[in-house]
């Protein structure tokens, strides 16, 4: 049963992702725009540079780039918790 | 809420940095205690979820602005507060390493903000709320809502103490978005909360609510 609901959720979040994210709104965010009001976002920069900057992947220049990433994102946000976890986690009682 | 590098002050992001590692430390010690083997992949679902979500920006007031969820509020008053810290510190740390989504020397900041305060705030308000018997999708909505509005005034606070602008402007500003975003994140998660319980996730952490 858990197992079932989990699955349902994972495909609930890489259909979000791969999907409804593209309808997302690419104006600023909030914290981007108090920054453009006041001042501070001017000196925004990037230290890192990411394999998926900006939900994108590199060479793609179609919707299927965020739509990947997304779904690149979704696996690898589910994968890392769970291997994370499992290391935390004790054995059941049950 | 995603602040990116060159912003905050070396000082400001090491505090932030070095407070996100012992509240973090906390949550190992927590989970080390409590957290049983099959609850980890629901929690990973919701994390899972709680990313693919943060993608959907939504416009606001046809401002040429936009807000998404966090999340925050939503996974606290599922797991409780301490799965919470990980499931969003898991979240909001791919976002910088793997999107840029975030600065890399911010991401303690970002963890402060978006992993600790924002479950801590939504934690404690829907507590509150719940001995008042205060139905859950209200509850969940103003804890919620709740949640967002504290991580701006404490993200003003960041900016303020790194020097870049005064508390009061920075405050007033992110303040006046956040407050329409947080309705979003509201609605968001007083939506989703019941689907969740139903799908069996309420078991995961006794904190959490339960049916």
């Amino acid at each position: 049963m858990t197992k079932r609901n989990v699955a349902w959720w994972l495909v609930v979040a890489f259909v979000v992702a791969g999907g409804v994210s593209l309808l997302a709104s690419s104006h600023p965010d909030g914290f981007e725009k108090a920054g453009e009001e006041t001042g501070y976002i001017h000196t925004a920069t990037n230290l890192l540079s990411s394999p998926l900057p900006d939900y994108s992947v590199p060479g793609i220049d179609s919707w299927l780039s965020s739509s990947l990433a997304g779904i690149v994102g979704v696996a690898l946000t589910f994968g890392v918790f769970m291997a994370l976890s499992r290391v935390l986690a004790r054995k059941s009682s049950r | 809420m995603h602040i990116p590098d060159g912003i905050l002050s070396p000082a400001v992001w090491t505090a932030a940095t070095a407070a996100s590692a012992l509240v973090l430390a906390g949550s190992v010690r927590h989970s080390k205690r409590t957290l049983e083997h099959r609850a980890v992949p629901v929690m990973g679902a919701m994390a899972a979820f709680i990313f693919a979500s943060q993608m959907v920006n939504f416009p606001l007031l046809g401002a040429a602005t936009s807000g998404h969820l966090i999340g925050g509020a939503l996974s606290a008053i599922l797991f409780g507060f301490w799965p919470a810290t990980l499931i969003m510190t898991t979240v909001v740390a791919i976002q910088a390493i793997v999107f840029q989504d975030g600065g890399i020397t911010a991401l303690g900041a970002n963890v402060f903000l978006m992993a600790i305060a924002a479950p801590a705030v939504a934690t404690l308000v829907h507590k509150a709320l719940k001995s008042f018997r205060v139905p859950m999708a209200v509850s969940g909505f103003v804890a919620a809502w709740c949640s967002v509005v504290a991580v701006s005034i404490v993200g003003a606070a960041l900016l303020a103490w790194s020097g870049v602008i005064g508390f009061a402007p920075a405050a007033a500003s992110l303040l006046f978005w956040h407050a329409f975003i947080g309705i979003g994140e509201g609605l968001i998660t007083a939506v989703v909360i019941p689907f969740a319980l139903r799908s069996s996730f309420h078991f995961a952490a006794k904190e959490g609510l339960g049916a």
